[in-house]
């Protein structure tokens, strides 16, 4: 018995770290555990079931990110994984990792900023230039390229930018 | 050859849902008939990713809702297999796009009242229309604040889109009442926490409206004669024809799948 714990702990922890390595189809240099979609990892009779939440509602990304995460735990010798949604507590950007911030920065994309700026009506966030830094910055359209991504555009070095908005 | 309707066995909370899940359905595809058409490439991505969102919510709704009728039902029967009768969306969201003005003042209406549904949805004692609320009142925020910009824009632009967005207000706002009634299927949820009254949420929404309406230096009107019969399956013609487009693939070739 306490050889299945310890077994069914290890396989955990190895499901664990394959599945942490999936990326965001969209994002390609952030991982489903620097966005904070990766939520769970549990293992019944021997088979691995993963739990996500899902960003926003209507993101096409979250399919391909379900079945990424089944191959991976496929090729890690995991036979016959499952993945499992979970809509409670809803998914925050405020759960994106220090490390996914950075990455995204030099990515190109401006980081969220904590959610509290959200209800700021009429656009009174300030964002950051991912390129040179300036905050001297404008909003062209709040809504962009993906669900989560705004349109910027840097009125110093004058390059257009993503900023993967509040949620 | 015809493909029969899926019958739903309408509880009160599967009545409830299925209302809710419509309203997003409706709205989500009236939107993304904007695709390729908006009059700029940042609406068009905008029409379409609020499109998006809704599309979202309808499909978290319906698969609710099937797991509550426990019936084999699922979302792509309840979308697709239903006709306008059996269809519960507020009449509003089904009004055609007309032009750019009429889709953002329909809009507009809307989302100022679902940002403030969803907002007190989370509170509901149902933990999954809670957990669906917390995640929609999230991109209601966004779509409120896109349509309100816009409605200012219009009434305070041109003489022409002054003109187009005071007659859009004219038009659509017999179908607002709608949003706030209550039946007595909604009311012993009501009773028992899991929704919330809507009329609790209109002198907020009448507030919002009327700022944002000012700033545009645009009036309401003083009529108060509503519109009403979606939330029990009698629609405008309108429906019907969004319908026919929305389902003809599952009505010419039954159960397919991609």
């Amino acid at each position: 018995m306490v050889t299945a714990i310890q077994s069914d702990t290890d396989l955990r922890r190895r499901a664990w770290e394959a599945a942490s390595q999936v990326v965001d189809p969209e994002i390609p240099v952030l991982t489903i555990a620097d966005l904070g979609v990766l939520r769970d990892v549990e293992v019944h009779e021997g088979r691995v079931e993963v739990a996500i939440t899902p960003t926003y509602s209507g993101c096409p990304a979250m399919y391909m990110i379900a079945l990424e995460i089944e191959l991976a735990l496929e090729r890690a010798g995991m036979p016959r994984p499952t993945v499992r949604t979970v809509l409670s507590p809803a998914w925050t950007t405020d759960w994106m990792s220090e490390d996914g911030r950075n990455k995204l920065r030099e990515y190109g994309i401006a980081p969220p900023q904590a959610s509290n700026s959200r209800r700021a009506l009429f656009g009174e966030q300030q964002v950051a230039c991912p390129q040179c830094g300036s905050d001297n910055t404008e909003l062209l359209s709040e809504f962009g390229s993906t669900s989560c991504k705004a349109l910027w555009r840097c009125k110093a070095c004058c390059e257009p930018f993503d900023y993967f908005k509040c949620h | 050859m015809a493909v029969a309707n899926i019958q739903v066995s309408e509880t009160p909370l599967v009545l409830y849902t299925l209302r809710r899940a419509d309203d997003a359905l409706i709205l989500g595809h009236r939107l993304s008939e904007w695709c390729g058409h908006a009059p700029m490439l940042e609406e068009d991505m905008a029409l379409a990713n609020m499109g998006l969102d809704l599309l979202g919510q309808a499909r978290e709704l319906y698969t609710y809702a099937a797991k509550v009728e426990g019936r084999g039902n699922d979302e792509d029967k309840f979308a697709y297999l239903r006709d306008v009768r059996q269809y519960r969306n507020l009449l509003l969201l089904e009004q055609p796009n007309g032009d750019f003005a009429r889709t953002m003042v329909r809009q507009f209406f809307y989302a100022a009242f679902a940002d403030l549904y969803w907002r007190a949805m989370m509170r509901s004692t149902d933990a999954t229309l809670a957990a669906i609320a917390a995640k929609s009142e999230k991109e209601s925020a966004y779509h409120v604040r896109h349509s309100s910009e816009w409605i200012v824009r219009l009434g305070d632009g041109t003489e022409e889109s002054r003109r187009r967005a005071q007659g859009a207000i004219d038009e659509l706002w017999a179908f607002t009442g709608e949003m706030f009634e209550v039946d007595d299927s909604e009311r012993g949820l009501i009773d028992g926490g899991i929704a919330i009254d809507p009329a609790n949420l209109r002198p907020q929404w009448l507030k919002t409206v009327s700022d944002v309406v000012r700033e545009a230096t645009l009036v309401l009107p003083d009529n108060n004669w509503m519109q009403q019969g979606g939330r029990s399956g009698r629609h405008s013609e309108h429906l019907g024809h969004l319908l026919s487009e929305l389902q003809s693939m599952q009505r010419t070739f039954p159960g397919a799948t991609w």
